[in-house]
């Protein structure tokens, strides 16, 4: 049932939505609008409970049993799918209007084979015979780049990789070519490389079947990278429209603003361009504030002007179609730089702290949880040798399945290594489980999780769990004592002393952060490893929390082990970088030797597939063919083989023998086998316009 | 697969080792033996008496080689009398000396001699196996069908009318054991002081011929105290599949409810209920007893309780080899059935 | 006197339960009033679900309290010309007490009523003792099992699933027969399963205080003494002040039920230490060094509490169930005892005569079980809006 029209493909007048529960109505979209036209991708921007997903769903009528669109219009090409029957819009859901959301493998069917989950869609809505809509099915798996469409065809969803699910999920949702695809995060839960193609993949399919897309993400550089116009929301509202060129150059809102000086863009420095944190909390949906919603968190808010009426969004004169909702727009200074914070000053490193020679680190698992099976055996860590300084930070970079997290166990105690050694404050401590460690050990080596909302043990206070650390690291000798210690510990992590009596439930995820953060140097930390700390938190909180890990560790010298898939945040602070993958250390040198060439390949790649969100970079693309091999099996030869693009330079000695890991300068080691020549051919992939 | 059947198989059979054994250790305790000796014999016998008649039966010797003799890996025990007349474990039957078995155990397929019932004891097994077969045969025809749709409709719709409805119904069988229900059910459908007379509250006319009239009461009795359980579980499995994305995934493909229900989450939903049915056999036994003996339906159950009201040893043990077995085997299936049923442990 | 019509005998019935009707109201008013400040039992007043079963529960937990006011009739006293009367009977003349068999008499006229109101006295001292006792059990045994996985894991699922496979009623009757509570076997069974509780205590207590030697040995001290003193008095009906005891038959019945418990709550205890495992605070306890114990007690459990919390109720309607068997086969109970099950039995003998003796104990055992469900349904429910 597909009409045609001339004009937007879709029109969103002064939307709101809201949510009702027993005690109250919550509203999770007000007044908000958009219009996307024919062939045209619009990124939609917020952090998380913004409403940017509620938008999306409400666009597919889907908004669930509580969910109800209390007024405004959406109009799909011409006609308003607010008014539409549940027959009307089943017709239009899947054939005019398709949508992929985050997690692929939740997304696809578990028990049912992926050739008939694609078949389903022409079946149902062109009613296509079974051989044309296999046929279909199997035209779509091609498209969508995956290797052997009969084999995938055939295949039931988990015998795919993440990226492979997510091409099924794309792949599904264009079978009957729809006038509009709205991908929701469709790549947050993937690797950086795999990412990179599936983004190049939507790019070269909405071009090939006209489709126009509505991108919603968190990441304003994926964004600048996939679309031509974007919006931004903030806390239900859509705060600034407009093209990617006008919003990302000459923004006109103080949010979209903040959210910019808060990213590591390139050129960000942690001593001489820190990041700009956003202060404060976002509001929760039935605590907005009066008048604008960012007003209490703005640094242009003025009592009495921007919190007395609702704000409504303003042209701006001059360009196209761009416009903000701030009232204080025409008198703001938009080009003046941000204020600069206190210079903080270079800290020299001092001696090395802590050394890692030949780690290994194997282990065995079973090859089915019900059936048993032979066991395999799962190499996570292979001659990893690096050592790390005193008021040092070394990132360790690598995607997931490269052994990173594996490394920080065996440096902490938590699992014994197979080989090598871990030598820390003069002793090896490879093979010393964290129970048989002195006391002063434990507290010396302490290490920050990921996920904030599972750091924290949820049935015990703030406080009890902060204190609980000082015991055991012996820090005080009376409770008295410790309680006084732990008030302390909230100060230096700029959380309020009542915190110390909440429950976990009732702190943020950047709150729980912090707590993580103090209980980590409770013991008076020297060596901290930090596994990937921000990168489940927002954007405008990474930040400050980034900030308050420098600090102390400025503060106390500590050593500090960042873990990181995120190239942009690893540039910002790291002083020295070690590439990882599957296993192997790939390259290991400073912030500034990493960044530029030449490159390990694989190091290449990754600088290429992370998304920055800056006009004026301009990136060499290079997309990584397949998926990151499994650590129980191994390519033979240098890790990187199945998806190094040089490896055609150096021919055969690729796939037979592993590179040695060789010094091409002062500090700077890579894994490789091109010859020094090659590799000073290499071309920077980043380069930035006015460098 | 194969190394994981054998797994399985050894597993099952060290189980059942084990399980015979505590029967066998609690049956063969001495007062149990002595209350044996005294209902077989004379009930005022003198403890003299008692440990002579054991003696002569075989019972005076060492548990674990009685248990071996039963199992069959120990040559059954003779004994010649003064009188030279010989007796055995395995010449129960009149059988001539010289030509007895020397091992006569369930590896030979000998279950032994029902001391109750005067008969031997496979061939009691056998034939009230069979009633309470054609019992369960027709539980199982009524309790899954409808516990699986009871479910399937309350779960569809999470918090509607119909789920409630369901639920509540579901929650109330589960709290309703059978002596209960049976009492409920005979009470008002075949009382006759004040019920409605509709159907017979006993069943003993069935073990002859199976009527609506004689059969309905217990099986619906039966019946529904799984049911209530199952319904629960599949209502529960349901409700958390509607909400995956891949549910989310079929809508907005813009699939029929319907076909959704039937296509996407019908067989992700049966999954977890399929494992608590297969577990739910063994939970039917006390079912079972409780039904027949409610009823006077002469079936297993109503042995089983015969033999443990009279410690008829053998009997008794041969009863919680069949029940143990049961167990085991409906565990095998409800792994080897969730393996199949789900395709993400089949293949890896 | 003539016999009372349905209105009066329901009337009559309530006015009888007045006591429960006056416990109800204030503890439904005082818990409604701060519900805000208790926490998963408060949230309980904002379900419907859960406030019935609540009431029910607590109708029949104050009824096994106040009985004796309630019951009109002593529930062994026969009295002559009462045999399978029906209900509202009056009293023949010259009898003592109360006027009428409210729900008329048995067949051994004996009063229905005051049988069914002493009943729940009977269920409530058993079932939710067993059931903690066997919660003791199954988490002592559960969590280490899923902590450490590995051989200890392989044995303790292995006797888990023994238990699990030996059919519930064969259970019943090979071990709750005189002849085995004149053995050794009960009170050897309950030494084992009644050490449980005090093992749990004395590690929770050591894990915790381990590094103030003071208060460690305070508590320990504590419950090693008590502990010793209610073991010695429980099990093996040796308390040197001769306080503690516990009948023979009701010792089996107890152990039989803790035992058939155990290896599920075992299963359910070890799946939650397994999920809750791969938690990071579970991580960062292990790299401040905490020790096992701690972690398994003080990290994991408490996290696992909702579901333990739900399938507890859940558990005691099952052994309501489980002792309401028990009575029906007449295990372990003394020929009087007016307990539900055996006053089913007994009763359904002459069912299609005469069906009002039965049918009370069986609504009650049936309202009490469905109490039970809906109230760990209503736990559920709330426990998941968190």
């Amino acid at each position: 049932m597909k009409w045609h029209h001339e004009g937007p493909v879709l029109e969103i007048d002064r939307l709101s939505i809201s949510f009702f529960t027993r005690l109250r109505e919550i509203p999770a979209v007000m007044d908000f609008s958009l219009t996307i036209q024919p062939g045209e991708a619009v990124g939609l921007v917020g952090e998380s409970g913004c409403g940017k997903s509620t938008v999306a769903l409400g666009i597919m009528q889907d908004l669930g049993r509580t969910g109800r669109i209390t007024s405004g219009t959406i109009r799909f090409k011409g006609r308003d799918l607010c008014k539409m029957g549940e027959p009307e819009l089943r017709n239009i859901r899947g054939d005019e209007i398709a949508m992929i959301y985050q997690e692929p493998m939740a997304s696809l069917n578990p028990a049912m084979r992926v050739g008939q989950q694609l078949m389903e869609v022409p079946m149902i809505h062109e009613s296509a015979s079974k051989e044309a809509a296999r046929k279909l099915a199997l035209r779509m798996i091609e498209d969508v780049r995956l290797p052997d469409p009969a084999r995938i065809f055939r295949a039931y969803p988990h015998q795919l990789s993440g990226g492979q699910q997510q091409r099924i999920v794309i792949a599904m949702a264009l079978m009957s070519k729809p006038s509009l695809l709205i991908l929701d995060e469709p790549t947050t839960a993937l690797d950086v490389t795999v990412e990179a193609g599936i983004v190049d993949l939507v790019k070269g399919l909405g071009r090939k079947y006209g489709t126009s897309m509505l991108f919603i993400s968190h990441n304003l550089g994926l964004v600048l990278e996939t679309c031509d116009r974007i919006c931004v929301m903030y806390s239900g509202e859509a705060v600034e429209r407009g093209s990617i060129s006008d919003v990302f150059e000459d923004m006109r809102h103080p949010y979209t603003q903040a959210l910019f000086r808060s990213i590591p863009l390139p050129g960000a420095d942690k001593t001489a361009r820190p990041l700009v944190a956003i202060p404060g909390n976002f509001p929760l949906p039935h605590e907005r504030p009066p008048g604008c919603n960012f007003g209490p968190r703005c640094t242009f808010f003025r009592e009495g002007q921007c919190d007395t009426a609702k704000v409504t969004m303003q042209p701006i004169p001059g360009n196209d179609r761009h416009e903000s909702r701030c009232l204080r727009m025409p008198e703001i200074d938009w080009s003046a730089p941000p204020p600069l914070p206190v210079a903080t000053g270079t800290v020299e490193p001092g001696e090395v702290v802590l050394k890692v020679e030949g780690l290994q680190k194997y282990y065995r698992v079973a090859a089915n949880a019900l059936t048993g099976g032979a066991k395999r055996v799962v190499k996570a860590n292979e001659t990893l040798s690096f050592e790390a300084r005193e008021a040092e930070t070394l990132a360790i970079v690598g995607e997931s399945g490269c052994g990173k997290s594996t490394l920080a166990k065996v440096i902490l105690g938590l699992q014994p290594a197979t080989g090598g050694t871990v030598t820390f404050g003069g002793n090896e401590i490879q093979n010393i489980p964290v129970a048989r460690r002195p006391r002063e050990m434990v507290g010396n080596l302490q290490m920050v999780f990921q996920n904030p909302f599972d750091t924290l043990n949820p049935s015990m206070s703030v406080g009890h769990q902060i204190m609980r650390a000082l015991e055991i690291f012996g820090v005080g000798t009376t409770v008295a004592e410790r309680r006084e210690r732990m008030l302390e510990l909230l100060d230096l992590v700029k959380l309020p002393r009542a915190f110390a009596n909440r429950m976990p439930r009732q702190l943020s995820g950047g709150q729980k952060q912090r707590v993580g953060i103090a209980r980590a140097f409770a013991g008076n930390a020297r060596v901290v490893v930090a596994d990937e700390p921000v990168s489940a938190l927002d954007v405008s909180v990474q930040a400050a929390v980034t900030d308050l890990l420098m600090e102390l560790q400025r503060e106390k010298r500590t050593t500090l082990l960042f873990i990181s898939h995120d190239l942009s945040i690893v540039r910002y602070l790291a002083d020295r970088v070690l590439v990882m993958y599957l296993g192997h250390v790939v390259e290991l040198g400073t912030t500034a030797q990493i960044f530029a060439p030449p490159y390990h390949p694989y190091t290449e790649a990754l600088l290429s597939a992370v998304p920055i969100a800056d006009t004026k970079v301009k990136k060499e693309r290079i997309v990584l063919e397949g998926d990151i091999p499994s650590a129980v099996n191994p390519p033979p030869g240098c890790p990187f083989q199945t998806r190094c693009r040089w490896k055609d330079k150096v021919g055969p000695l690729c796939e037979t023998q592993t590179p040695p890991l060789r010094e091409i300068a002062p500090g700077h080691s890579l894994k490789c086998h091109l010859s020094e020549e090659q590799l000073h051919l290499m071309r920077p992939v980043i380069q930035t316009e006015d460098t | 697969m194969i190394k994981f059947l054998l797994k399985r198989v050894g597993v099952m059979a060290l189980t059942a080792l084990c399980l015979t054994f505590v029967v066998f250790f609690l049956t063969n305790l001495d007062p149990n033996l002595e209350k044996l000796a005294k209902t077989q014999g004379n009930s005022r016998m003198s403890d003299a008496e008692v440990a002579s008649w054991l003696e002569k039966n075989g019972y005076a010797r060492p548990l674990l080689i009685r248990y071996g003799e039963w199992i069959g890996v120990v040559p059954g025990w003779t004994r010649t009398a003064p009188d030279g007349t010989v007796a055995g474990r395995c010449l129960h039957r009149g059988a001539a000396p010289e030509t007895a078995p020397a091992y006569c155990g369930i590896l030979q397929g000998d279950f032994g001699y029902s001391t109750r019932f005067r008969a031997d004891v496979s061939e009691i097994i056998a034939t009230r196996l069979a009633l309470t077969g054609t019992l369960m045969f027709w539980v199982m025809i009524v309790m899954i069908p409808s516990a699986l749709i009871i479910g399937v409709l309350a779960g569809m719709r999470e918090g509607s009318r119909a789920d409630r409805v369901l639920s509540s119904f579901s929650i109330l069988w589960t709290a309703t054991p059978e002596y209960v229900s049976g009492v409920i059910f005979i009470a008002v459908f075949a009382s006759s002081a004040v019920g409605l007379k509709w159907v017979k509250g006993s069943a003993a006319s069935a073990m002859r011929d199976v009527t609506f009239e004689n059969f309905a009461l217990p099986v619906a009795t039966m019946a529904l105290y799984g049911m209530g359980y199952i319904a629960r579980m599949t209502r529960a499995s349901m409700a958390e599949v509607m909400t995956a994305q891949y549910i989310r995934t079929a809508r907005l493909k813009g699939l029929k409810f319907r076909r959704i229900i039937l296509r996407h989450a019908l067989r992700n939903a049966l999954i977890a209920p399929f494992t608590v049915i297969m577990l739910q056999f063994p939970w039917l036994l006390t079912g079972v007893v409780v039904v027949e003996t409610l009823f006077n339906y002469k079936g297993f159950g109503w042995t089983l309780f015969t033999a443990a009201d009279t410690n008829d040893i053998e009997l008794l043990l041969s009863c919680s080899i069949v029940a143990v077995l049961v167990v085991l085997v409906t565990q095998l299936i409800s792994d080897i059935g969730y393996v199949f049923l789900n395709p993400r442990i089949r293949i890896s | 006197m003539d016999a009372l019509g349905w209105g009066e005998i329901l009337a009559r019935m309530f006015v009888r339960f007045w006591p429960v009707w006056g416990a109800l109201a204030t503890s439904f008013a005082l818990s409604f009033a701060f519900r805000r400040r208790l926490g998963l039992y408060g949230k309980l007043f904002d379900s419907p679900v859960g406030m019935i079963g609540y009431g029910l529960v607590m109708f029949w937990f104050f009824t096994a309290l106040f009985a004796d006011i309630i019951a009109p009739h002593d529930p062994i006293q026969v009295l002559s010309g009462m045999k399978n009367k029906p209900p509202g009977t009056p009293l023949p003349d010259g009898a003592e007490g109360y006027g009428y068999y409210l729900l008329g008499g048995d067949n051994l006229a004996r009063d229905v009523f005051s049988r069914m109101v002493m009943g729940a006295r009977e269920v409530l001292k058993i079932a939710p003792a067993a059931t903690a006792f066997a919660f003791m059990v199954g988490i002592t045994l559960g969590v280490p099992a899923g902590y450490y996985r590995g051989r200890l894991d392989l044995i303790l699922s292995f006797i888990a699933n023994l238990v699990l496979a030996f059919p519930v009623i064969l259970l019943f009757y090979l071990l709750v027969t005189p002849e085995i509570m004149a053995s050794a076997i009960p009170s050897g069974l309950a030494g084992v399963l009644f050490l449980f509780p005090i093992l749990f205590l004395v590690i929770l207590w050591n894990s915790r205080y381990r590094t103030r030697p003071s208060q460690r040995a305070l508590y320990v001290g504590i419950t090693v003494t008590l502990g010793a003193w209610l073991y010695a008095g429980l099990a093996f009906d040796a308390d040197p002040l001769g306080v503690i005891s516990m009948p023979p038959n009701t010792l089996i019945v107890f152990v039989a039920v803790v035992f058939v418990n155990s290896p599920t709550v075992f299963r359910i205890v070890r799946g939650l230490v397994m999920d809750i495992q791969t938690r990071d605070y579970v991580a960062a306890a292990q790299t401040r060094g905490e020790g096992p114990w701690y972690i398994m007690l003080w990290e994991i459990l408490p996290n696992a509490r909702g579901p333990l919390i739900v399938d507890f109720c859940l558990r005691i309607g099952y052994t309501t169930i489980l002792l309401g068997t028990l009575g029906f086969f007449g295990l372990g109970v003394s020929a009087e005892s007016p307990d539900w099950g055996s006053t089913i039995a007994s009763a359904s003998g002459l069912l299609s005569i005469y069906p009002h003796p039965a049918l009370p104990p069986a609504l009650a055992l049936m309202s009490l079980v469905l109490g039970l469900n809906l109230l760990a349904d209503g736990l559920r429910e709330e426990s998941l809006k968190d």
